[in-house]
C-alpha cells in the first residue's frame, strides 16, 4: 500500500514539475518569439558564464577549506610513503594551476565575446606557433612527470631480497583476510586450494607434508614489525580481491590461481600514530559526529555508536559481492619486541590442526 | 580523391511506404537517427539516471527505511532498506546502460546516422539494409538488458567490467546466475550491432562524399565519427570474444579466466585460467570505449561551436592530427586500469608513458576551443552552453586522469571516489554534454521544429552547477581512501567524516538529476508544438542545412550539391553574411584556406 502511495505521490511530483514547467513555457510566449539566441540572452548568458566561473572558484576554496584534511597527502606510514605524496602534491599543484588557468580563459573569453547583432568575428583560422606553445608545454610538464612517476613506481615495485624482508601472505576469500606468517624460516610453506581441509582447520590449504609449512603462523589479525621490510604474497581463494592499506600507501589485488606480491617498510607505530596531533583532531572529529549520531540513534531507541579508535586498516577494494563493504582486517605495527612477543604466543601451523 | 558520386534520383519519387517501412522498419537513415535519440538516449537515459540516483540516494542515508526504494524495488527493498545484493546491482547496471547504451550506441548511433549523409552529401547511408539491422540488434539487446531486472535471481552485479570470477561463478553472487547470462547475451548482440553501425559509417564516409567533399574538407563532426567507427571496429570484437570466452567458462566448463577455486566448501575443476587474461581483453575495448564515448561528443562541440562563434574551428588540421593520434594511443593504453592487477611492474611503466602523451592532443584540442572563442562572435544558444560546458568538465575531468595515469599515484587511489569523480566528469558528463549540444543543435533538422531555447537554460545552468556540486567534492572523499561500490560505509567509523558531503553530494544529484524533467518536457513538446523551423536557422555552413526542412527520402530533391570550400567559412572577410555555405564556389581571386 505505501508502494503504491509512494508512486502516487512521485508521479504528481512529476506532473506537477511539468505543469510548472509548461506555465513557465506558455507564459513567454509574448516575450520574445525567437527560437535563436538575442542579443539580451548573449547578454545574461555571458554574465551567466562569468558567475559560473566564480561558482567553479567557490567550490574549489569551499572543498579545499572544508574537506582539505581528507586527502591522505600527508602522515603516510610506510617508507615508501612520502615518494607518493610528494608525487601526488606536485601534481595536484600542476593541475590546480593549469585548472585555475584555463577554466579563466574559457568562461572569460565565452563572456567577453558574447554576441551583438553587426558585430564581425575575427577570422582566425590558425597559427602554428600557437599550436606549437600548446603542444610544447604538456610534454615538458608531462615529461617531467613521468620521469618521476616511473622512478618512484620503480623503487616502489622492486623487491629488494637482500634486506631480507619478513614474508607474509595475505589471503583473501569471500569476506574476510587471513594472514600467513612464514615463521622463523621465513619461507611460506606451499599451499593450493585443493589442499583445503576445513575438517582438520586447514582454511588455506597449506600442504601439511612441506616442512616449510609446520612452522607457518595464521591469523586473523595483522601485526607488523616497524622499521623491517615486510614482502606482501597475496593469494584469494574464490573471486577478486583487492588489498587496500591507505594508511600505506599500498594496493594489490589478490588473484585467484596466482599470488601477487607487494612491499612496504611501516614506518610509524599504531601507538605512535595515536600520538599524531594531525590524526587526534581527525580522531576528535571523527568522535564528535559518532556523538552525534548516537544520540539520533537513542532518541529511537536503538544502540549508540562506540567511540572510534585510530587502527591501520586492511580493506577490500575491488568488487567482490555480497558483503565487500564490510571486507576488512585491523593492521597493528609495533615495535620488533612487542612483534616478537606477540608472535611467539601465536600457535604454528603444525600445532593448529586438528 | 573525390568518390564517385550517386546523381541519379530514382530514389527520390519511388514507391509508396507503409507505416511500417516508414516509422519501424525503416532504412531512411534520418528515420533510424531518431529510433536511436528515442531508445539510446532518451528512454535508456532515463533508467540509467533514476538509477544513479537510487544509488545516490543509498550512500547518502544507507539502512534507512526509504519508500522510494519500497515502490521501486519492492521485493529487493525489504521493508524500504535497500538489500546489498541490489545494491551492487544497480551499479552494475548505471554503469552498462550509461556507457553502452547511452553514450556509445545513444550518441554514435543518433548523430553518425543523422549527420554522416547529411554533411557529406549522400543520400543515405552505404547499406540502409544493414542500418535498419543495426538498429534492430542494438532495441534486443536494449530489452533483453531491462528483462534482466526481473529475473528471480536478480541482474548481473559484477560491476559494468564483469571481472571473473565474480562473474563466473553463481554461487559467487546471486547476479551471476541468470541475471549475468542476459548480460551476455545483451552485449553480445549489442557489439553486433555496433560493429554493423560502425562498418556502415566507415563505407559511407570513404565512398559517398559528394563532388567537391575531400578529405580534409569534411566537418570534424564527419571526422570524429569516422574515428570513432574505426575505433569501434577494432576494439569491440576483443569484448566479444571475452564476453564468449567468459560464456564457455560459465556454461560449459572450459578454465580461459578461472584457476584454483574453492568456494562454498568446495573445490572447482577450473585449472589453468587468470582472471588477469579476461581483464587484458576487457579493457583493450574498455578504454578505447572512453574515446568512443568522447570523440563524438567533441565532434559535435566543433561543429557547435564554431557555428556560434560566427568564427573557423582554430587549427582545423591540428584537431584531425589530435583525434587520431587520441585514437591510436587510445588502443596501447589499456593497462593502466591494470597497475595493480597482479600484471608485471614492467608493464606498468611502459602503459605509464603511453596513458599520460594522451594528454598532449587533449590539451591542444582543449587549447584549440579556447582560441576559437576568442574574439568570437558568441551566439548563446543552449547547444554552445553545452558545448562550452563540455569543454569545462572535460578540462577538469581530464586533468586528474594525469594522477590516476601515473601508476605510482595509481597505488592510493585506484578504485576509489577518486576514479570515479574523474570519469565521471571526464567521459560521462562530457559526453552527456556532447549529446545535449547535439539534440538542441540538430533538433530542427531531425523534427523540423525548434526547441525552447529558455527551457534550454534552465536545463543546463542547473545541470552544470549540479554536476560540479556531485563530483567536485568527490575527489575529496576519494583522496580520503574511500573505496566506491560500498554498499555503506558505515562499517568504518574511519570514513565517518565524509558522510556528510556524501549527503551534500546526493542533493546536488537530485536536483541535477531532476532538471532533465525540463529537458524532457521540452524535446516532446517541441515535437508536437515547437516554433516551425527555418531552413538553416543556425546560418551555418554545412551541407546540411541546405536540405528541405521536411524529411524526404535522398535528402536532396534534384541533384546533390557540390562542394567547393571547407566547412568553416564563418566572418571570412570579402564576404557581405557571416557565414558561407560550403556549396558556394569560390570567388574570382578568393583563396580558400588550405595549406
Amino acid at each position: 500500500m505505501t508502494a503504491l502511495l509512494t508512486i502516487l505521490l512521485v508521479t504528481f511530483v512529476a506532473v506537477a514539475i511539468w505543469q510548472l514547467i509548461k506555465i513557465f513555457d506558455l507564459a513567454q510566449v509574448g516575450e520574445s518569439n525567437s527560437a535563436v539566441a538575442t542579443d539580451k540572452d548573449n547578454k545574461i548568458n555571458g554574465y551567466l558564464m562569468l558567475a559560473f566561473l566564480a561558482f567553479i572558484y567557490i567550490i574549489t576554496i569551499v572543498c579545499i577549506w572544508y574537506l582539505g584534511d581528507l586527502p591522505l597527502l600527508s602522515n603516510s606510514a610506510s617508507e615508501h610513503g612520502p615518494d607518493i605524496d610528494n608525487l601526488m602534491i606536485i601534481s595536484l599543484v600542476i593541475i590546480f594551476i593549469v585548472q585555475t588557468f584555463t577554466q579563466f580563459l574559457l568562461h572569460y573569453f565565452a563572456y567577453k565575446y558574447k554576441g551583438e547583432k553587426g558585430k564581425k568575428a575575427l577570422f582566425y583560422a590558425d597559427n602554428n606557433t600557437l599550436e606549437a606553445i600548446w603542444t610544447g608545454i604538456p610534454v615538458v610538464v608531462l615529461a617531467g612527470l613521468i620521469i618521476y612517476g616511473l622512478f618512484t613506481w620503480n623503487d616502489i615495485m622492486n623487491v629488494d631480497k637482500e634486506e631480507d624482508p619478513l614474508v607474509v601472505e595475505l589471503y583473501a576469500q569471500q569476506f574476510n583476510w587471513k594472514a600467513r606468517y612464514a615463521g622463523s624460516d621465513n619461507v611460506l610453506g606451499k599451499a593450493n586450494v585443493r589442499l583445503i581441509d576445513l575438517d582438520k582447520a586447514n582454511i588455506l590449504g597449506v600442504d601439511e607434508d612441506d616442512p616449510n609449512a609446520q612452522d607457518d603462523v595464521v591469523v586473523t589479525e595483522l601485526h607488523l614489525p616497524k622499521g623491517r621490510p615486510v614482502l606482501f604474497k597475496m593469494r584469494s581463494q574464490d573471486v577478486l580481491h583487492s588489498a587496500y592499506m591507505p594508511h600505506f600507501r599500498a594496493q594489490m589485488n589478490c588473484v585467484p590461481g596466482m599470488v601477487t606480491q607487494f612491499a612496504f617498510t611501516p614506518t610509524v607505530t599504531t601507538a605512535e600514530m595515536r600520538q599524531n596531533p594531525d590524526m587526534q583532531d581527525k580522531v576528535k572529529n571523527i568522535n564528535n559526529i559518532r556523538v552525534e549520531k548516537s544520540k539520533a540513534l537513542m532518541a529511537e531507541d536503538e544502540e549508540g555508536l562506540d567511540p572510534y579508535e585510530f587502527d591501520y586498516l586492511l580493506l577490500c577494494n575491488k568488487i567482490c559481492g555480497k558483503s565487500h563493504y564490510n571486507m576488512q582486517m585491523k593492521i597493528v605495527v609495533e615495535t620488533e619486541e612487542e612483534f616478537n612477543a606477540w608472535m611467539s604466543e601465536q600457535k604454528t601451523f603444525a600445532n593448529s590442526l586438528n | 580523391m573525390s568518390a564517385t558520386v550517386d546523381t541519379h534520383d530514382h530514389d527520390v519519387h519511388h514507391h509508396k511506404e507503409t507505416f511500417v517501412t516508414k516509422y519501424i522498419f525503416s532504412q531512411d537513415h534520418k528515420m533510424i537517427a531518431k529510433q536511436y535519440l528515442i531508445t539510446g538516449v532518451i528512454v535508456m537515459g532515463i533508467i540509467g539516471i533514476l538509477m544513479s540516483l537510487l544509488i545516490r540516494m543509498q550512500i547518502a542515508w544507507p539502512e534507512e527505511q526509504n519508500a522510494v526504494f519500497k515502490a521501486l524495488l519492492g521485493k529487493w527493498a525489504p521493508e524500504g532498506v535497500m538489500d546489498a545484493d541490489i545494491y551492487l546491482a544497480l551499479v552494475t547496471i548505471h554503469g552498462t546502460i550509461m556507457v553502452f547504451f547511452v553514450l556509445t550506441a545513444g550518441l554514435s548511433g543518433t548523430f553518425s546516422n543523422l549527420l554522416i549523409p547529411l554533411q557529406i552529401g549522400a543520400r543515405d547511408m552505404a547499406s540502409g539494409f544493414l542500418n535498419m539491422v543495426s538498429y534492430w540488434l542494438f532495441f534486443v539487446s536494449c530489452v533483453i538488458m531491462v528483462l534482466s531486472f526481473f529475473v528471480e535471481t536478480g541482474p548481473a552485479a559484477a560491476g559494468w567490467t564483469i571481472y571473473p570470477p565474480l562473474s563466473a561463478l553463481p554461487m559467487a553472487q546471486p547476479g551471476s546466475g541468470a541475471g549475468m547470462t542476459m548480460w551476455l547475451v545483451s552485449m553480445a548482440i549489442f557489439i553486433a550491432s555496433s560493429l554493423l553501425g560502425s562498418l556502415n559509417y566507415i563505407v559511407t564516409v570513404l565512398n559517398l562524399r559528394t563532388k567537391g567533399m575531400s578529405m580534409t574538407r569534411m566537418p570534424l563532426t564527419i571526422w570524429a565519427f569516422f574515428v570513432t567507427a574505426i575505433i569501434g571496429v577494432i576494439s569491440f570484437p576483443v569484448l566479444l570474444s571475452a564476453a564468449l570466452l567468459l560464456i564457455m567458462d560459465r556454461s560449459f566448463g572450459t578454465s580461459f579466466f578461472l584457476s584454483d577455486i574453492f568456494i562454498q566448501g568446495e573445490v572447482l575443476h577450473y585449472q589453468g585460467g587468470s582472471p588477469v587474461l579476461f581483464e587484458h581483453l576487457f579493457w583493450f575495448l574498455g578504454h578505447p570505449e572512453v574515446y568512443i564515448v568522447l570523440l563524438p561528443a567533441l565532434g559535435i562541440t566543433s561543429e557547435v561551436i564554431a557555428t556560434n562563434s560566427r568564427k573557423p574551428i582554430f587549427g582545423y588540421r591540428a584537431m584531425i592530427m589530435s583525434i587520431i593520434a587520441i585514437a591510436f594511443l587510445s588502443t596501447i593504453v589499456w593497462g593502466h586500469h591494470m597497475f595493480i592487477s597482479g600484471m608485471n611492474p614492467f608493464l606498468g611503466s611502459v602503459f605509464t608513458f603511453t596513458t599520460l602523451l594522451i594528454a598532449i592532443p587533449s590539451a591542444v584540442k582543449a587549447f584549440n576551443y579556447i582560441t576559437t572563442l576568442w574574439k568570437g562572435n558568441l551566439q548563446m544558444n543552449p547547444a554552445m552552453l553545452f558545448s562550452i560546458g563540455l569543454v569545462s568538465t572535460f578540462i577538469t575531468g581530464g586533468l586528474t586522469g594525469i594522477i590516476l595515469g601515473d601508476s605510482a599515484l595509481d597505488i592510493n587511489v585506484h578504485d576509489t571516489y577518486f576514479v570515479v569523480a574523474h570519469f565521471h566528469l571526464v567521459m560521462g558528463i562530457s559526453a552527456l554534454y556532447g549529446v545535449f549540444a547535439g539534440v538542441y543543435h540538430w533538433f530542427p533538422k531531425m523534427f523540423g521544429r525548434m526547441m525552447n531555447k529558455n527551457l534550454g537554460y534552465i536545463h543546463f545552468w542547473i545541470t552544470a552547477v549540479g554536476a560540479y556540486g556531485v563530483f567536485f567534492p568527490m575527489h575529496f572523499i576519494g583522496m580520503a581512501g574511500l573505496p566506491r561500490r560500498y554498499y555503506t560505509n558505515s562499517n568504518f567509523p574511519l570514513f565517518d567524516d565524509t558522510t556528510d558531503t556524501q549527503v551534500v553530494i546526493t542533493v546536488f544529484a537530485l536536483i541535477a538529476g531532476s532538471v532533465q524533467l525540463v529537458f524532457l518536457y521540452n524535446f516532446i513538446s517541441s515535437i508536437f508544438y515547437g516554433k516551425k523551423a527555418e531552413k538553416n536557422p543556425w546560418r551555418s555552413t554545412t551541407l546540411e542545412w541546405t536540405t528541405p526542412v521536411e524529411h524526404m527520402h535522398g535528402n536532396w530533391p534534384g541533384e546533390i550539391p557540390h562542394v567547393y570550400r571547407w566547412p568553416y567559412d564563418y566572418s571570412k572577410p570579402g564576404h557581405d553574411e557571416d557565414f558561407v555555405p560550403q556549396t558556394v564556389p569560390l570567388k574570382e581571386g578568393e583563396e580558400e584556406l588550405q595549406h
